[in-house]
């Protein structure tokens, strides 16, 4: 089958569909892939990088839509855009689509009798998380969040005892430990910034503090989880907590970072007009919720403006600002939903509704709306229940009863009186000697060191053969039959003694310091 | 000789011994108690053919022959190949007993000797012994298949075994008594062969129903069983020196066992009766998918192995198979040099013999002062970079801990989990003896290198 991928249309998008490191894996996979020019610009890659990766590269975008079978998109086609003209019947689009919030566009692409896959909709079950592009793009988004917000802030990150003076660190305030939170957590924590962290979901404290950030705490008992590893609806009193937690956190931090959503809703409002008044001249805030209304109703999605001295920050766009990277995360994510469609590495792709996760992110198949799917079955993140495993206590220490060892030497005792009651004086000595030894062999092995078990057991068969002696007192026998027996019995336990004891020591030489 | 001297050397002999065994507990003194071994067994030998009668030519001639094959067997073996030797040769213990009984048996002057009691007793330790004996030999045999791969190593279970083992000790029991009867009217034959076919039938089934996780135990087992014999044997002949060594090497092979089995957390009993990992390992919600493996190449192991700082080893049984030691050392050797802290975790029951990953690491020249116990580095896991997993798999099993079900449950496990990456290396999903899946695979923080495992690591090592 032909993939193709045509150049990302929508204003200000740099990022492409696929990179030429992509598209040697997709060949592999038996596909052949048409690059439309300059659809890597953006993002640094170079026509002739494309085609050296072994892509066709074609001049214009209509060639690319109807000559392939595959169209590879990050931006989905827009209601009542160009691309949605070019869509022809049977193709398979895979892209974000977002069908929650655009159900005009769904039937539109039904409409076309097309299959459309969203990347967004790929479930968050572990086998996907290759595959996770809107992780790949929370991650890029929550770096980058650092980076803005390091150009509008007038310090330094770290602290530093200079010639010039001392300068404190930036204290950092991340709302919502997801995966952008937590890389903007990462990339705030390397520069050297004081970071905190907030998220209504207490399990992720651990990987909070994992980053070495400290994760604020409410007083307050409510579980935060959702199903699919998403935060959900807090309650009134908990918002209200909440609330003044952010309103003290704000005059003292001089950077806040919110990453709040919440899935198929509105950003919750977190931070509000008097909070941001609150903040010191010169702090920034970044909105990652910009887009669906921001977790600051202040700021305005797309830009930065300036609010009592307060840089707020709404690019709705920050992965697009690290084209490269994103092109090359979300390139590969596709990549691993093109491997798992592609099972036979035949170059064809089969929209196959078995697989949880093709079944997940198909919105449209063959012109008809499939969306939305049956809820996973799985959580990336299972909820605290299943999390705590009934531990096995490691080893479950016997108390021994005051009555075992009585019982024992008591019947030892009465066993060892009825065979002295019977038995010869000559047969206790030698039992004397046999018990005698018994305890000093346990004496002698008890403490010794584990990695000497093999040369010891070695030792121990090379002795063991002394039952030689037994066979030497009976070889002198003069009857015929008894001596070839002894002999024999002989030369089977001299190959044992020199053996065992050969061996032993070619073991020993080898143990060094 | 006079008796005396002979006596005395016996004492020295019994001695010598006792501190080569106590020598063998600590690798300092551990080549000077395998000298004391054999002089003591010199000593022992020469009192004892000082005092003999005849066909001195027929002996000298097997003891040389039979040293002669000991010791070419001892030069050749490959390090990998040691349980196997340790359990052939345990097998030839047990052939002696039985033989060295069967003379004793077959000696007309036994009846004029003894009476009585004294003739009940001698002819009861003569049954014990060969039956001992032969159980050794047939289960030492069985072992030996099992460990060098001509028979499998799943657990073979009769239906009700139990039962027939009981049986069987029932029989032996009975056939004893009549044995000793018959033994006073001079006869006693019959019942003999009879009780030391059932004393090697019992052996096979005993080794056969184990599965070869626990064939450590069966080895240390086997070693104890074969200083019984001895020990059996010299009540038999009233020699105190046969009894003593036969009890001390009992003793140890007992205590070994009974060391590899705590270290399993299972019962001695348990593992005797056999049948670990087919009855409850099969099924059960433990071994559904649990998940994706991630894979990793050579290269990216090298590099992930040059960042770290603390890096641990835990070699198992699939080492040994693909004779990766060498390999190992080499990459140790230049991790060590770049001033990584490379160390190695040995669990208790690695591999097919106790001690059995330590012997083949100093084989291949790890000092092994950085090699360390289980107990001794369980918990500075959290501490370390990367560890790598060298074909083990039961013994790096998280549902030991967590997973009451489990057939492996409780058993104390390497818990690589804890630290920052763990490497394992498998030749492919397949699960280890206890047939358990291993959840550690689908860990966030694991990852794979699928291939021999001696292969990969000489890429890994071209990488470094």
């Amino acid at each position: 089958m032909k993939i193709g991928v045509p150049k990302e249309i929508h204003e200000g998008e740099k990022r492409v569909a696929t990179t030429p490191e992509v598209i040697g894996h997709l060949k592999k996979l038996g596909f052949e892939v048409v690059v439309e020019s300059g659809a890597g610009d953006g993002a640094h890659f170079s026509d002739a990088a494309y085609s050296e990766a072994g892509a066709t590269v074609a001049s214009d975008a209509k060639s690319v839509w109807s000559d392939c079978d595959i169209i590879l998109k990050v931006r989905g086609p827009e209601l009542d855009g160009p691309e949605m003209d070019l869509l022809k019947e049977g193709q398979i689009l895979i892209s974000f689509l977002w069908p929650a919030q655009n159900p005009e566009l769904l039937k539109k692409l039904a409409d076309k009798k097309v299959t459309a896959m969203a990347m967004d909709m790929v479930p968050r079950i572990s086998r996907a998380q290759k595959m996770d592009a809107l992780s790949s793009m929370a991650n890029i988004a929550g770096y980058r969040a650092v980076v803005e917000a390091a150009q509008n802030f007038g310090r330094f990150f770290t602290g530093q005892i200079t010639a010039a003076g001392k300068v404190p660190p930036a204290k950092v305030l991340v709302i919502g430990a997801g995966v952008a939170g937590l890389a903007a957590i990462g990339a705030a924590k390397s520069m050297g910034a004081i970071v905190r962290a907030f998220d209504t979901r207490p399990e992720v404290k651990e990987q909070v503090e994992s980053m070495d950030a400290e994760f604020l705490e409410l007083d307050f008992e409510e579980e935060g989880s959702g199903t699919g590893g998403y935060a959900k609806v807090m309650s009134k009193e908990f918002i209200e907590a909440e609330m003044a937690l952010f309103a003290e956190q704000a005059k003292e931090v001089d950077i806040i970072i919110t990453t709040a959503l919440i899935p198929g809703k509105p950003a919750p409002e977190l931070i509000k007009a008097e909070m941001v008044e609150s903040m010191k001249d010169g702090s920034v805030l970044v909105d990652l919720a910009a887009e669906q209304g921001g977790n600051c109703k202040l700021t305005e999605a797309g830009t930065i403006k300036k609010v009592h001295g307060v840089s707020l920050i709404g690019y709705t766009d920050l992965p697009s600002r690290m084209a490269a990277q994103a092109s090359q995360l979300y390139g590969t994510n596709l990549r691993h939903l093109l491997t798992d469609m592609c099972k036979e590495k035949d170059g064809v792709a089969k929209v196959d509704f078995e697989d949880e996760v093709v079944r997940g992110a198909t919105a449209v198949k063959e012109g008809e709306i499939t969306f939305p799917p049956p809820a996973p079955k799985l959580s990336a993140e299972p909820a605290k229940p299943a999390e705590k495993p009934a531990e096995v206590k490691p080893v479950e220490e016997e108390k021994p009863s005051a009555m075992g060892p009585l019982i024992t030497f008591a019947v030892g005792a009465l066993a060892l009186i009825g065979l002295g009651a019977v038995a010869p004086a000559s047969f206790m000595a030698h039992f004397t000697v046999f018990v005698l030894a018994c305890f000093v062999g346990y004496m002698v092995i008890w403490n010794v060191t584990a990695a000497l078990h093999t040369p010891l057991m070695s030792v121990t068969n090379a002795i063991s053969s002394i039952i030689v002696i037994g066979a030497i007192l009976q070889i002198s026998s003069a009857e015929n039959r008894i001596m070839w027996v002894a002999a024999f019995a002989v030369l089977i336990t001299s190959i044992n003694i020199v053996g065992g004891f050969a061996v032993t020591r070619r073991m020993l030489e080898m143990f060094r310091k | 000789m006079s008796e005396g001297i002979v006596t005395a050397s016996y004492v020295g002999a019994t001695i010598l011994f006792i501190l080569a065994l106590g020598g063998l507990s600590h690798q300092e003194t551990a080549r000077r108690g395998n000298l004391y071994g054999i002089i003591g067994m010199i000593v022992a030998l020469i009192a004892t053919i000082s005092g003999i009668t005849g066909n001195l030519g027929i002996l000298v001639v097997c003891l040389v022959v039979g040293g002669s094959i000991g010791l070419v067997l001892a030069k050749r073996v490959q390090m990998t190949e040691m349980p196997e030797l340790v359990a052939i040769l345990h097998s030839l213990v047990g052939l002696a007993a039985v033989l060295v009984g069967f003379a004793n048996f077959m000696d007309p002057g036994r009846l004029s000797h003894y009476h009585g009691v004294e003739l009940t007793i001698h002819d009861v330790e003569t049954y014990l012994g060969i039956l001992i004996g032969a159980v050794t030999f047939s289960g030492s045999v069985i072992a030996f298949g099992k460990l060098s791969g001509k028979i499998s190593g799943n657990p073979v279970l009769l239906p009700a075994r139990h039962w027939l083992n009981l049986i069987l000790l029932l029989v032996s029991i009975w056939l004893c008594g009549m044995f000793v009867d018959e033994s006073a009217a001079g006869g006693g034959t019959m019942p003999l062969l009879i009780m030391t076919a059932i004393a090697l039938t019992f052996g096979v089934h005993m080794v056969m129903a184990i599965g070869g996780a626990d064939m450590p135990v069966v080895v240390s087992m086997l070693n104890s069983y074969s200083g019984w014999a001895a020990s059996a044997t010299g009540f038999m002949l009233n020699n105190d020196l046969l009894i003593v060594t036969g009890a001390l090497v009992g003793s140890s092979g007992a205590i070994l066992s009974y060391i590899m089995c705590r270290a399993m957390n299972r019962k001695f009993l348990n593992v005797i009766a056999g049948g670990f990992g087919t009855t409850t390992g099969g099924g059960g919600p433990s071994v559904e998918e649990q998940g994706e493996v991630v894979a990793l190449q050579a290269p990216e192991v090298a590099a992930l192995l040059l960042e770290s700082k603390e890096i641990m080893i835990i070699p198992g049984y699939g080492m040994a198979v693909a004779q990766a030691q060498h390999i190992v050392n080499e990459i140790t050797k230049a991790l060590r040099s770049k001033k990584i802290n490379v160390r190695f975790g040995i669990h208790p029951v690695a591999g097919r013999m106790p001690g059995h990953m330590n012997v083949l690491l100093a084989e291949a020249k790890v000092p092994y002062d950085i090699v360390y116990e289980m107990d001794e580095i369980n918990d500075d896991f959290p501490d370390i970079d990367v560890s790598i997993v060298i074909g083990a798999n039961d013994i790096v099993n998280p549902s030991a801990q967590t997973d009451p079900d489990s057939p492996i449950a409780g058993m104390p496990v390497m818990e690589c989990w804890l630290g920052g990456t763990t490497i394992v290396l498998k030749r492919g999903m397949a699960t280890g003896y206890a047939g358990v899946q291993n959840p550690l695979f689908f860990k966030e923080n694991t990852r794979m290198l699928f291939g021999d495992a001696r292969s990969s690591l000489d890429e890994v090592f071209k990488n470094l």
